[in-house]
Formats: structure tokens, sequence, C-alpha cells
């Protein structure tokens, strides 16, 4: 999302200490890595750049992963991702890095070599959570959606038209993995802990407006359930799921999508500031040790990065989104050439296709303590909702209307008051405030079915 | 040629739908969808979507990735057929 605040240049430009024949190493090929190295090429660096990554395969897109590719209208093999015509790097692909020495500047490999580096780029992003009890995890039928391959394999799986399938978990990756099963025509139960789908990363009144989206389209959603246990039969493949609430299903397939776990192990000897939600970085991308100094000559991008945002007051903020990894990346490569003279401070900006709607969002709803619609209506799936928090706008949601984000994000970053206040002729009158924490209480669109008992307790708030 | 589209950024406002119409479309209303690997006789109109998109968020290139000629020097880098895990 374009916040006209992205590019500022410090006048103290200083440079960087990088030799125009320096050796610049990114751990991490993927979109952050890749977009790194075009980074550094196109601001005319010349030296060498090695891109080091666990998986065999190229840079390819994710978004696609629980989407097209999962549905069979594209190729796993199909989600490469382009790169600019002239450019030149080394690619170590198919090997980890399992170790860092600052101090030494080397970079060690898992097949014993060792890559020394002036710059160095932690771009090692997450993997998916595994479904926590081992055995239950490796029944044939359970799988991940975070990699080309493990696409590749539930879709040919979804192609053999499993009786039921089961997602664990109804975030982002879940929900579109439901969305694809029923596009498919496959029965899905879909388990969430929470009272509502995507309530994480939307809050509540969002959140329960999902739920009765997938209850249209035919998911079997238990919200507030949780699966307790998983069963195979004698050759170890999936046959059953016993859930919270008491019913045992069917299923032969199950897709846990618990969210994601930073690949930060291999820097557990780097003495940088590093735990399980990322790396701690500043605003100019370099690592910050864990004396709370920032090296410069290790730099970070990409869902493994946490840093202060200065629109939110500098609370560190991990943001595992597509156009975070580009943006923050290309930051990293700056610092690198010149120094600490550019902030990443791009919004975050989040985009799903799902039960065919289009849903975007930019800023930090999963922070707000507010929600108001402020624009359409939840009833006909096309609105836009502002987030607020301590009076201020901090995020925004558009379904089905993706032009009118744009408006918001500049209230984001003017630190506009909330509820805002606008002339739009589709504007609701008058604009009810909710609370996030807790889905609305008569809210639900008329053909929203049986409210959930946790639908029934909520309390609304209007204020307006 | 590989195509990806900074789909956050994207507006929809279908103009990469008329400028080259066997790589993307619209399949809901609000929702693009594209050919993410066109063949190389599709270079010019995806050529002309890119330069119509009018939030540029269109990119177009040869595949990411090594070259044969371009791998590094140690031979175990080239093996692609290795297996590897999540990270």
């Amino acid at each position: 999302m374009e916040v006209g605040v992205e590019h500022r240049l410090s006048p103290t430009s200083t440079a960087a200490g990088l030799p125009d024949d320096g050796h610049v190493v990114i751990v991490g090929a993927s979109l952050a890595g890749l977009h790194g190295a075009e980074a550094l090429r196109e601001q005319g660096f010349a030296g060498q750049i090695t891109l080091v990554g666990e998986e065999p395969h190229p840079p390819y897109d994710r978004p696609p992963l629980s989407k097209r590719v999962l549905a069979g209208r594209m190729s796993a093999d199909d989600t490469g991702l382009p790169q600019r015509e002239d450019f030149e790097a080394q690619w170590r692909l198919g090997t980890a890095a399992v170790s860092l020495d600052r101090a030494a500047k080397t970079v060690t490999l898992a097949d014993g070599d060792v890559l020394g580096f002036d710059k160095l780029l932690i771009a090692t992003g997450a993997r998916a959570r595994p479904w926590p009890k081992v055995h239950e995890a490796a029944l044939g039928g359970v799988f991940s959606i975070r990699t080309r391959d493990d696409a590749r394999a539930l879709q040919a799986r979804l192609a053999t038209r499993p009786r039921r399938v089961l997602v664990i978990g109804a975030g982002f990756v879940g929900s579109e993995a439901a969305s694809v099963c029923r596009e498919l025509g496959l029965d899905v139960t879909v388990v969430e802990r929470s009272p509502a789908p995507l309530v994480g990363a939307l809050g509540g009144p969002a959140g329960s407006a999902a739920g009765r989206l997938q209850r249209r389209h035919g998911v079997d959603l238990r919200t507030n359930t949780s699966v307790r246990s998983l069963e195979g039969d004698g050759v170890g493949r999936l046959r059953r799921a016993a859930l919270s609430d008491g019913d045992i299903l069917d299923v032969d397939v199950a897709i846990v999508a618990l969210g994601a776990v930073r690949n930060v192990e291999w820097l557990a000897g780097s003495a940088l500031s590093v735990d399980g939600r990322g790396v701690r970085c500043d605003a100019y991308c370099r690592a910050v040790d864990s004396a709370g100094q920032p090296d410069d000559d290790v730099l970070v991008a990409g869902d493994i990065a946490r840093w202060p945002h200065p629109l939110f007051d500098g609370e560190l903020l991990a943001v595992e989104h597509w156009d975070n990894a580009v943006r923050q990346a290309r930051v990293a490569a700056v610092t690198m050439l010149h120094g600490p003279v550019l902030q990443h401070t791009a919004l975050p900006a989040f985009w799903s296709n799902q039960f065919g709607v289009n849903i975007k969002s930019v800023g930090v709803p999963a922070r707000a303590d507010q929600f108001a619609v402020v624009q359409g209506s939840v009833e006909n799936s096309a609105f836009v909702a502002a987030y607020g928090q301590q009076g201020r706008v901090i995020g925004a949601l558009a379904v089905n209307m993706p032009r009118a984000l744009d408006a918001y994000a500049t209230m984001i970053t003017n630190r506009a008051s909330f509820p805002p206040v606008a002339r739009i002729p589709d504007a609701p009158d008058p604009i009810r405030v909710l609370d996030t924490a807790l889905p609305p209480l008569g809210q639900a669109a008329p053909d929203a079915g049986r409210p959930q008992p946790d639908e029934q307790r909520a309390g609304a708030r209007p204020s307006l | 040629m590989r195509v990806v589209v900074d789909l956050a950024r994207c507006q929809s406002y279908g103009q990469c739908v008329f400028a080259a119409p066997e790589v993307f479309e619209l399949t809901g209303p609000e929702v693009l969808e594209y050919d993410s690997a066109p063949s190389d006789h599709l270079r010019e109109q995806a050529e002309r979507a890119r330069a119509a998109c009018p939030v540029q968020a269109i990119t177009i290139g040869p595949a990411a990735g090594p070259t044969r000629d371009a791998t590094a020097a140690p031979p175990r880098s080239a093996a692609i057929d290795t297996v590897g895990g999540q990270r």
C-alpha cells in the first residue's frame, strides 16, 4: 500500500562498508531473499551474491498454493517467481544454513561448507506449525500447506475425492483450503478453537461474518472446538478424528493449518536477539544483538523479522505478508549499500480470496480493540471496516471493495481519529462501533443460520 | 516467462484483462487470476498489461533461479533432486 512515507532518505547518508567486490550472503531463497538480491543489483552492486535455500526449488510464489494450486487450476511447477533479465547470483539450493558466526562473518551450511560474507541477509522465514502429536502427524492423509511440495501432494490427494476433509485451524490458510474443498464439491469440516474464523487477524465481528460465509458455502464449521486426536487404520492412514465437542468424524484427509513457526534455530549461537517470535531488527533492517545493539553487517527481512514500526509507537511488528517481504528486503539492500538511511515504514497489507470474495486489509487490525463498518454492508458481502485502538484508526478491511482501501491507508498513516468521519454515500448511518474482542450481537446477516452460543453472549457497544 | 502480481497492491481495475486476455482474468467481481507461466508468444500482451496496470502491480521476467551455467561451483549445489525441508 503506497502511503508516501516509505522512501524518505535521511540527509546524513553514510557509506555502509560493502566493498564493490564484496560478498553478500542471503540465507533464505524465497520472496524476501530474491527481492533483496534484485534490489542490490538494481542499485548497482557488482560483487558476489550467494542465495542459500533449504528447499531444492528456486524462489516460488506461495499465495497460490492454498488457492489455485490446491484447486488443480495451476501447476505447483508454475509458481516460480520471475527475476530481472540480467540477474546474476550464485545459488546454493537444497542446502540449509546451520549456524552463523558474526565475529568471523561466516555462515556454515548443512553440507559443511562455510561461506564468508561482508553483509548477510537473514530471510529464512517460517515453516508450517506441525500437528503436535508426532505419531498422528505422520499418518498418511495428514497435510500442511506451506511449501510447493506440500501443495502438490495435497492437490493430488484432493483429486482422488476423499469422503471428508478435516481442516484444523480457521486462519487464512485453513479458510482458503476449506474454500477450495467446497469449490471441488468435497465435504469439509473446519475446526477452530476461537469463537470464529480469522478472529486472530481480523477480530470478532469480521470473524463472525467470515463464519457465516463459510456456513453459507456448506462448510461444517465447528468453532470453540479443537481436535483431540487423529486416528489411523492398520496401515497408517488417517481414518478418524475425535473432536472436543464429542464427535468422532470419519475423515481421510486432515489439513493442519495452525500457523507458522519461525526458522530461527540456526541462529542459536549468533548472540542476536532471537526467539520463537523471530529475529529483532531495527527499522533499517539491521539485526539487533542480545545487548540491543544493531549489527551493520547482518540484516533481516520477511516473515522472520520483528521491527519497531514508527506508526505503532515502536511496538515490534512481525508481518507474514507477501508485500512486507518484498519491501523489507529492499530496505535491507539499501542499508547494506548506504547504511541506515531508509526506514521500513510500509504499512502491512494483505489479501485473500475465499468463498468467492476478495478480502484485503491494511494496517494492523489484529491489534485493534474497536471495529466499525464504514462503507457498504456485511449482509451484501461488500464493505469496508475500520479498526481502532485508543481512538486512532490503525487498520482497515475491505471485502469486495479493494479500491476503497487506499483512503484508509492514508488515515492510518495520518493517525486519523476513530471512528473515521467521511461523507461517503454508502456509509452506514449511524456508524456502529463494536468491540473486536467479541462477536457482535444482533449483527448477524439474515441468512446466518443458527448462531453459535458464543455469538449470543456477545456485547455490542454502539457509541454513535 | 514468469508473471507475478502483487495482489495486495492490485485494485482490480482490470486493465490487464483487456491488455492480455490470455494471461489475466477476473473470476469474481474483484478476484483477479492469471497465468503465472504463460508461453513466450504471449510476452507482448503480458508486457502491455504490465504497462497498463494503474498501480504497477505486475512483474514479468525469466524464471528465478540458477541457469545451467551459473550454478555455484560446488557440484552438490546443483542437486535439485535432493529433498528439502520446510525452511
